[in-house]
């Protein structure tokens, strides 16, 4: 079989180029040429990008692919699969399985399993403390020499702040190394299920409040100024960390932030009947953070748009709404609901959300090398391509995830992926995952 | 009313409330019967699913079941398969499989007989759900009320005392009372108010003295204990001398001004044992409606629109 793919009639849209008219040629791996018209070669692939715009493929730089652990949620193969679908071709998982990735041998056997599933670059990030319990640094180094950037304790915040000082003292002896934190203060968020607001209080359902993320963000900020270290927020939910993070990045802290398309779309009103299938953490704010969040995404401040994918089998979901998990899936309709909140109404152009679903999150997970390249000659074959004008209806039961908590159940959409190309081997073609 | 009663938006407003209202008057004449049983819901099933323990508010149901000639059944958590781990979707399977009328609920999470409504075919009643409604506590204290300071009870100023936060009887009597015409006043500390009144049809005041000058009820809600280790008030002492309807404060109430609590109270903490025992209070008028209250929700979801007997 060849190993040549030409990509043909699409709209060139990268770093350097937004809107260049062009066929690709792709063979090893590699971009070969990308030209006005290129002949395709006997045996080569040809995937229709008439209409579509050719893009870097997306990094999704917060999943949760459950392996180990709870594989009945999902697995590096499923999750992977949905990824594909997604448009992505490098995913950053997060480190809260079971066993936790706080250990060299537990990154290296995501990492291998990642590359035997091979539909997407499998990049897991690592504990910033060993079990997740916030008191003792993981090896940090030694899961950096097998290719980590990013460490989180995600799902649980370094709440100690003389732990997050050592973390960020100490990464900062590992070059492009990034503290990472899920800025919700613990003792302030302990026993609540939803934002704390005016639909928590109409519920009853105990809160928590913004005020748990922004104080979180301004201490770190102090200690990133303090100690040098990187410090990256991720699925930052409120107008206030927003503020705090504009404020910080214009004093020259090195710091970098990342929101959900949830947390720019969805309000606390979706919880408004106890469906569980809203429920997450940080959670869906008021209109106001809302609004401050999706204000920081458009005007650079929130460098990054990553979902947060966090599935759970649908048993542990039918439950009473305090007594479900956090969290809901998104990797696969990543695209989908930022192109039709972001893009349709004009608030981003095209090539400034891409920025922030490939090459900006590609260089924040220190992945720039291969991942967001531009599409020229020479460059890595991680490649999307996306129709942004289609109209389609989602339905959780089309998914590849292994679960169904999916917000956009029958949302209408516009965008959506149609061949995704890593490392030079179509994953998907025409919206079908080809393995 | 709708097919089943979880929240006192389920009334539809005033004109259902008054309507349950005027039925529990009917009922309330049958409970008083030498023979208080009639056969309006003979053949019909009623189960009590109780996640949460509250012997008063089961009998309470249970006794209004039996009056209307339905079976009943108790699935009592405790001794259950619940205690194997059977998630709360399949038990209301089983019993649904069982072939049943209406599922009284129970349970501590807030929003759960809203699920156990999308899962059964049968009629769901809330008996209380976590710190959301006690819709037919609402509707007792209001028939309650109602026959003292009715037929209307508009422009009346109830005070409502205490931990509103985690209160589902203040939420349902909240909305009823509202709805009645009631002005009401939530009083307590800022620790026990809600996070947001947007779009309560309350006043919040912090000053219990100046809140009882002109209240024609004082609704006392009763004070968990281990609140004080969630540090939300320093000690009981403290709450029942800020926030408490001791004696002396009484005295100063209106002449006419009732008080009202939803039991079981603590005497001495947030009500002083004279205050309960006093001619103002309401308190155990409250639990001999409840029965009433009960059959006429039953009757309204279940029965068949013919006479009560």
């Amino acid at each position: 079989m060849s190993n040549e793919i030409v990509i043909r009639g699409g709209t060139i849209i990268d770093a350097t180029t937004a809107g260049n008219r062009a066929d690709v040629l792709i063979r090893d791996g590699v971009i070969a040429e990308v030209a006005e018209r290129i002949a395709t070669p006997a045996g080569a692939l040809e995937l229709d990008a008439d209409g579509c715009i050719i893009a870097p493929g997306f990094v999704d730089i917060q999943v949760h692919f459950r392996e180990p652990g709870r594989e009945e949620s999902e697995t590096i193969e499923t999750g992977s699969r949905a990824a594909a679908l997604g448009g992505c071709t490098a995913v950053v998982c997060m480190p809260n399985t079971d066993p936790p990735l706080d250990d060299a041998a537990v990154v290296q056997a995501v990492i291998a399993r990642g590359r035997a599933v091979g539909l997407v670059d499998v990049h897991p990030s690592g504990c910033i403390t060993k079990g997740r319990a916030g008191e003792q640094l993981a090896p940090m180094g030694e899961m950096y020499d097998l290719g980590v950037r990013i460490f989180t304790d995600d799902g649980d915040c370094v709440a100690d702040a003389r732990v997050m000082r050592r973390a960020f003292e100490y990464s900062t002896a590992l070059r492009g190394a990034v503290i990472a934190q899920h800025a919700e203060d613990p003792s302030l968020v302990r026993g609540g299920h939803m934002h704390e607001g005016e639909w928590s209080a109409r519920l009853g359902i105990p809160g928590r409040p913004s005020a748990a993320e922004v104080t979180i963000v301004a201490r770190d900020l102090e200690l990133a100024r303090l100690t040098g270290g990187r410090y990256h927020v991720l699925h930052l939910s409120t107008a206030g960390a927003a503020q705090l993070v504009r404020e910080a990045k214009l004093e020259g802290v090195h710091v970098t932030a990342e929101c959900t398309p949830q947390h720019i779309t969805l309000t606390d009103a979706a919880c408004e009947h106890y469906e569980s299938t809203f429920k997450m953490n940080p959670p869906l704010r008021g209109e106001e953070d809302r609004a401050g969040v999706f204000a920081a995404l458009v005007d650079g401040t929130i460098d990054a748009i990553a979902t947060d994918h966090a599935p759970h089998a649908p048993e542990t979901k039918a439950v009473p709404f305090e007594e479900a998990p956090p969290g809901m899936l998104g990797v696969e309709t990543s695209f989908a609901v930022a192109c039709t909140q972001l893009v349709v109404p004009g608030h981003l152009s095209m090539q400034s959300l891409l920025a922030r679903m490939s090459w900006q999150p590609a260089a924040i997970a220190g992945l720039d090398a291969v991942q967001g390249r531009p599409i020229a000659a020479g460059e890595p074959a991680n490649i999307c391509v996306i129709d942004a004008e289609t109209q389609w209806v989602r339905h959780a039961s089309d998914s590849a995830s292994k679960s169904r908590n999916d917000p956009w159940e029958g949302q209408k959409l516009t965008g959506r992926v149609r061949h995704t190309v890593l490392r030079g081997a179509a994953t998907v073609i025409n919206g079908t995952p080809q393995r | 009313m709708t097919k089943h009663l979880l929240s006192i938006d389920d009334l539809g407003g005033r004109d259902g409330i008054e309507r349950i209202l005027d039925l529990s008057e009917s009922f309330l004449e049958i409970t008083r019967r030498d023979m208080p049983k009639v056969p309006a819901l003979r053949a019909k099933t009623v189960v009590s699913l109780f996640y949460e323990d509250s012997t008063r508010t089961r009998l309470s149901f249970e006794t209004a079941a039996k009056r209307l000639s339905a079976d009943t059944m108790t699935f009592s958590v405790s001794t259950s398969s619940v205690k194997k781990g059977e998630s709360l979707l399949d038990t209301v399977q089983t019993i649904e499989a069982m072939g049943i009328d209406a599922i009284v609920v129970r349970h501590g999470a807030s929003g759960a007989p809203q699920q156990v409504a999308q899962w059964s075919n049968a009629s769901v009643i809330n008996a209380g759900d976590g710190r959301h409604e006690h819709p037919t506590q609402a509707l007792l204290d209001a028939f309650t009320l109602r026959k003292h300071r009715g037929p209307s009870l508009a422009g009346l100023k109830m005070v409502i005392v205490g931990d509103i936060r985690n209160s589902r009887v203040a939420r349902s009597d909240i909305k009823i009372f509202s709805a009645l015409g009631v002005q009401i006043t939530l009083v307590g500390p800022k620790t026990l108010m809600p996070n947001s009144i947007v779009g309560w049809p309350v006043t919040v005041s912090h000053d219990l003295d100046e809140a009882l000058i002109e209240a024609d009820v004082v609704y006392l809600l009763r004070i968990q204990h281990e609140r004080i280790g969630d540090a939300l008030f320093p000690s009981l002492r403290e709450y029942t001398a800020r926030w408490g309807l001791t004696a002396e404060r009484a005295a100063r109430l209106k002449p006419d001004a009732l008080v009202m609590h939803p039991g079981p109270m603590n005497r001495g903490i947030e009500i002083a044992n004279e205050v309960a025992d006093s001619p103002r209070s309401l308190v155990t008028e409250q639990v001999a409606n409840g029965v009433a209250v009960r059959m006429a929700v039953l009757y309204d979801l279940l029965g068949t629109g013919g006479p009560v007997v």
